[in-house]
């Protein structure tokens, strides 16, 4: 079979557009979007302090105690940006993004393997999948539309904006992105260096609507500075979790102001964000 | 969706190095399940181990990336003249309009595994050469994928368990679809571990004997190991793929919805991206993973969607359940099902199960079909459907 075929129109070639219609945000001293955004703004002091456990509402009680805290974090990041975009759970489409995974789980397995007795538990194992949160989120929300779970190392939350917006537009509808990193029990925190827990969601549509708070342009930049924090506590987070890498968008979205953030992605390959805030 | 056309593949598995040493097993109904002597794992079950992987040698400047995953994806970029027909695609597009999208499940996993048997007595500590970001990482598939290659396009990998190398094809046609790449780098790599044999049997799913998909008698699944790649353009000589169809179950974390709604959305979902009616498709190659559960809701789900009489076979009884790698591998039986003009066999498989519904071919045979589908189910109740087709 032999195809010819033009190259899509040249006028949008390499740009992505996607418009945001619901935050999620849990982070030490970063609770909740509302809450957050006027420290990501610069008008309140970051205070990190202990990040309170993630409730995860959404899951029955039985899988909440078993899916495990990078579950419930990410299921409950997920669900303030559902709620706050007004969709219904089990119209979206979602991404989830990590890097290290679940960390406690991988720690346990590789324990337990390395023992005399290797009992592997049936859920730990379950638990292990890099997708397991998806699973979690579409069981708790009876969602059966498409679901990725992704990883580009520290570029992962760029990586997840991307195929998330890029379902978006080719969907024609939105589409929920949830990214979340935790730091992981010693010995293997040594290996993999995550400072703190963090869990951010975006509910991304293809087109503008009432409740799209801000118009995002993607697009690649071969180089550049990647958009520091103000607050060296917050700029700790950013360098130190994959999903904090989300911190310079989201305080961009913060101020209300119409901004560029060069995001991590791969090795001399940014993403960067022109954000517009809506009219 | 838009037709992307499968320019080059490529792969090794226990049924070989390269495509035609798989294809000549499955024309002959051989498998390349042997009894499990993986490590010193003790269990009573068939694995599909490819040979050789300890030999095997990744290039001096990417020897960090050294752990049985990688060699394992090292092995398949050299065959079937895979390297050079994307170096030649580089030399078209540009290293930076080539996108990497690759699926593992566990990635380099055993690295781990074998780091925490080799702790520090006194503080616990791993040892000072585990390097997390280039073997456990499940990124570092597709960082040593494209360093090998000389890549510089998009890229990440996708984990969604066993759908994790078939959703690489919607992932990547989203990419090209967008004008962010003219070209992708697909496939998927998994690799035997232990987490993933002691994992299974905990969840009582091994099978003690060559795994039989279909059959009245099967008992569970045989573990396989293995890389699959794809090269995909907008034009050239090849099959198209012409439909990618995803889908969640909503319903168990590791048991698929027993009427199999998922699966009957994820291919309900490729056919319509295809723009294809469901008597259109000549062939079915199966996720068929030989569990009791899995094969009666996929076979109900096929049933529902294209009635008891379109051929369908599974081919884990030749080359195992690649897990991460099943959809690549599965995929590329496909494509070569299409170009080679017969449809592969049920290996292993005896009898069929009436209850699950399908047409199970147990012997392969000659046919001249024009659209196959692939199915791959994974952990999460994740579903994706690929459909490939040629011209006339």
């Amino acid at each position: 079979m032999t195809l010819q075929r033009p190259v899509p129109d040249t006028a949008t070639r390499g740009l992505v557009t996607v418009h945001v219609e619901g935050i999620g945000l849990l982070a030490p001293g970063l609770v909740g979007w509302r809450a957050a955004r006027s420290v990501l703004r610069g008008a309140a002091r970051y205070v990190p302090g202990e990040m309170p456990r993630p409730g995860a509402e959404l899951l029955p009680p039985a899988e909440r105690r078993r899916c495990g805290d990078i579950a419930r974090l990410a299921l409950h990041v997920g669900a303030e940006a559902l709620e706050a975009s007004g969709a219904r759970a089990a119209d979206l489409p979602t991404v989830f993004a990590s890097s290290s995974g679940n960390g406690e789980v991988l720690h346990q397995t590789c324990e337990t393997l390395a023992g005399p007795v290797r009992d592997v538990s049936p859920t730990r194992f379950h638990n292990s999948v890099h997708n397991a949160p998806a699973g979690y989120w579409s069981i708790a929300t009876g969602s059966r539309e498409a679901s990725t779970s992704l990883c580009a190392h520290q570029g992962t939350f760029a990586a997840g904006l991307l195929e998330a917006a890029l379902q978006a537009v080719a969907e024609r509808r939105p589409v929920l992105l949830v990214a979340y990193d935790a730091p992981s029990p010693e010995p293997l925190a040594a290996a993999v260096p995550i400072v703190a827990a963090c869990g951010v969601a975006l509910a991304l549509g293809h087109e503008a609507s009432k409740v799209a708070a801000a118009r995002l342009d993607l697009e690649f930049a071969g180089g550049g500075e990647l958009t520091p924090l103000a607050d060296p506590g917050l700029e700790r987070l950013r360098a130190g979790n994959a999903a904090a890498a989300a911190l310079p968008l989201l305080a961009a979205l913060a101020g209300g102001r119409a901004a560029r953030v060069l995001l991590e992605y791969l090795p001399g390959l940014h993403v960067a964000v022109t954000v517009t805030p809506a009219a | 969706m838009i037709p992307l056309i499968v320019t080059r593949y490529t792969g090794v598995s226990c049924l070989g190095q390269g495509v035609d040493a798989w294809w000549s097993a499955l024309a002959g109904g051989r498998s390349g399940l042997r009894r499990c002597a993986f490590e010193d794992a003790a269990l009573d079950t068939f694995v599909g181990e490819v040979e050789g992987v300890e030999r095997v040698r990744l290039p001096e400047e990417l020897a960090a990336f050294d752990c049985r995953n990688n060699r394992l994806a090292q092995l398949g970029l050299e065959q079937d003249g895979f390297a050079a027909a994307v170096a030649a695609a580089r030399e078209r597009y540009g290293a930076a309009r080539i996108a990497v999208v690759l699926g593992t499940s566990t990635s380099g996993v055993g690295a781990t595994e074998h780091a925490y048997r080799h702790r520090d007595p006194a503080n616990g500590a791993l040892p000072a050469d585990f390097r997390y970001p280039e073997t456990q990482n499940v990124f570092s598939l597709a960082a040593f994928v494209r360093a090998s290659l000389h890549l510089d396009g998009p890229s990440h990998v996708v984990s969604t368990a066993c759908s994790s190398s078939a959703k690489v094809f919607g992932s990547a046609a989203r990419l090209i679809a967008a004008g962010l790449a003219d070209a992708a780098v697909v496939g998927g790599v998994d690799s035997l571990c232990l987490t993933t044999l002691y994992g299974f049997r905990s969840l009582e799913l091994l099978s003690n004997a060559p795994c039989r998909p279909f059959d009245v008698e099967r008992s569970g699944i045989s573990i396989g190991e293995g890389a699959g790649f794809v090269l995909l353009e907008r034009s050239g000589d090849g099959v198209a793929l012409v439909g990618c169809g995803e889908s969640c179950d909503a319903y168990h974390m590791s048991t698929p919805h027993p009427e199999g709604l998922g699966a009957r959305l994820a291919m309900e979902r490729a056919l319509a991206a295809a723009s294809l009616a469901p008597e259109e498709i000549g062939y079915l190659n199966l996720h068929g993973t030989a569990t009791r559960t899995n094969d009666v809701a996929e076979g109900r789900a096929v049933c529902d969607v294209f009635g008891p009489r379109t051929p369908c076979s599974a081919t884990k009884g030749a080359h195992g359940h690649l897990l991460g790698a099943a959809g690549i591998t599965e995929a590329i039986v496909a494509i070569m099902s299409l170009e080679r003009g017969w449809l592969p066999g049920t290996a292993n498989t005896r009898a069929a199960d009436a209850e699950c519904g399908c047409r199970i071919l147990l012997e392969g045979e000659p046919a001249d079909v024009r659209y196959v589908l692939t199915n791959s189910f994974g952990f999460g109740g994740n579903n994706c459907s690929l459909i490939f087709g040629r011209a006339h």
